[in-house]
């Protein structure tokens, strides 16, 4: 067999197009995702009971469910509600943002729990509010501690943006598959999107492990 | 300065204080000593208002800590406090740690925060530390560090649990050197610790706690010399055996 993979070449423009679409997507509903998951983690961390509990409720919702099901339920089922189409990107994105909120609440939530209670008794001593603590101590220890498993979580969801194409949407998964079936090039396509999936991830699990090492150092 | 009157405290059903008095006044140092769970954390931990206590009063320069419209984190500032294990914040450089409450708390403007820190870092022997990180230090550097940081607010009191329990034997020395040149300069402290030398040495009084209660509060010399109760005189004779 003989490999031709000029066909990778000759469809450049469509694969990049995919691959746009896929970095939008992580980047819009990674930021979404950080955002609202902290809010839930404050509200899952509250002392007031049902505000805890409401918290406590959509994470383990969100968990349960498989994202390809939360897709198709923004997709075909909010039109039904709302009386008009949202179209697959925003169904798309309002399903990733949600999706992922859970897990980065319990992420964030984790992270801030990590913090050991003396470092809040000995900022408190100093003078400080309950606001500042968190703001000027406790925060930015999570968030550094927290990097490396937001990173982990943010190329699995890179990855699971493949899953657009039931919404009728082409990330660069869904671009190659078309690309392949049309063009009679299955191995090429298939082979370069591959190596396309392992640089990113690669690199950014190396930037993963990077920080990791950070972290360690400066503790 | 400071008026302890009466303080009990429950951590559920267990009461840890009780019945605590004992007044501190400007200028004093005061060591506290007793067998471990006596309530020796717990009872300086009251006093800056970082544990809730149930009954008495503890008034700090004529000011409440228990009472609902203090304003703790007003009254905090002004009374330093060192831990056990330091608790410097890792993410911040030796300076920034000693700089975050003077610029944030009392919004000292950063440059002269950071001269006035660097003039903390020289007095207790760290100057050339300044830019580092905590976890590059060793403990007892660490511990001045966290002294330094307590001092930047201008305390009128400081309070230290048991600061030199974490550190290893050769680095004890540097630690309570600082803090007899504090107490050299009148500062008034509350010193939860076991090192009696340091006590015979600076403390004007010693306080000796068992069970939550204060069972001895005399001058130092009369707490080494006289006759002490039965439980303190067992406490004494089991630490000045090492
Ligand atoms: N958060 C808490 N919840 C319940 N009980 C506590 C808590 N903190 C302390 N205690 C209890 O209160 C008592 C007094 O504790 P405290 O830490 O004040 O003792 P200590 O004299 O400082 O002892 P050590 O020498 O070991 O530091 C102990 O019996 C301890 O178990
Ligand atoms: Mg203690």
């Amino acid at each position: 067999m003989k490999l031709d993979f000029s066909v990778v070449w000759n469809n450049l423009p469509i694969l990049f197009d995919g691959m746009q679409l896929s970095l939008v997507l992580t980047a819009l509903a990674l930021s979404g995702g950080i955002l609202l998951g902290a809010i839930l983690a404050v509200l899952r961390l509250s002392p007031l009971r049902p505000v805890a509990w409401f918290a406590a409720g959509y994470v383990n919702t969100f968990r349960s469910i498989p994202l390809i099901l939360v897709l198709f339920w923004f997709y075909f089922l909010v039109p039904l509600i709302i009386g008009r189409p949202v179209g697959p990107f925003y169904a798309a994105l309002i399903a990733f943002v949600l999706f992922e909120a859970a897990y980065y609440c319990e992420i964030i939530r984790a992270g801030i729990q990590g913090i050991p209670r003396g470092q809040r008794a000995a900022a408190l001593a100093t003078g400080m509010t309950q606001a500042q603590v968190m703001r000027h101590v406790v925060l930015p220890q999570a968030f550094r501690n927290m990097t490396p498993v937001m990173l982990t979580q943010a190329i699995i969801l890179f990855q699971d943006t493949s899953l657009v194409y039931v919404v009728t949407l082409y990330d660069f998964m869904t671009s190659a598959a078309i690309v392949a079936q049309r063009d009679l090039a299955i191995v090429e396509v298939y082979i370069f999107a591959a190596c396309v999936y392992f640089c990113i991830c690669f690199t950014a699990s190396r930037l993963v492990g990077w920080f990791k090492s950070r972290v360690e150092v400066s503790r | 300065m400071i008026a302890v009157q009466q303080v009990s405290k429950w951590y559920g059903d267990t009461r840890v204080l009780n019945g605590c008095s004992t007044t501190i006044a400007k200028g004093e140092v005061v060591v506290v000593c007793g067998p471990s769970g006596s309530g020796k954390s717990t009872l300086i931990k009251c006093i800056n208002g970082l544990e809730p206590f149930q009954q008495g009063r503890i008034l700090v320069d004529n000011i409440s800590v228990g009472d609902r419209a203090t304003n703790l984190p007003k009254l905090r500032a002004r009374v330093g406090m060192v831990f056990q294990d330091f608790q410097l914040y890792p993410h911040k450089t030796v300076l920034d740690n000693i700089t975050l409450a003077p610029i944030q708390v009392a919004k000292r403007d950063k440059t002269e925060a950071e001269v006035a820190a660097m003039k903390l870092l020289t007095r207790v022997d760290l100057e050339e530390h300044a830019r580092k990180y905590p976890a590059q230090l060793s403990g007892g550097q660490q511990q001045r560090v966290a002294i330094a940081r307590a001092l930047a607010m201008n305390p009128i009191a400081m309070l230290f649990d048991e600061p030199t329990s974490a550190l290893d034997p050769e680095m004890i020395t540097e630690v309570l050197d600082v803090m007899i040149k504090l107490a050299e300069d009148g500062m008034t402290m509350i010193v939860v610790t076991h090192e009696m030398g340091f006590a015979r040495r600076v403390a004007h009084r010693v306080v000796f706690m068992d069970m939550g209660e204060i069972v001895e509060d005399r001058p130092t010399t009369d707490f080494f010399e006289g006759a002490v109760s039965e439980r303190a005189t067992r406490f004494l004779s089991k630490i000045l055996q090492h």
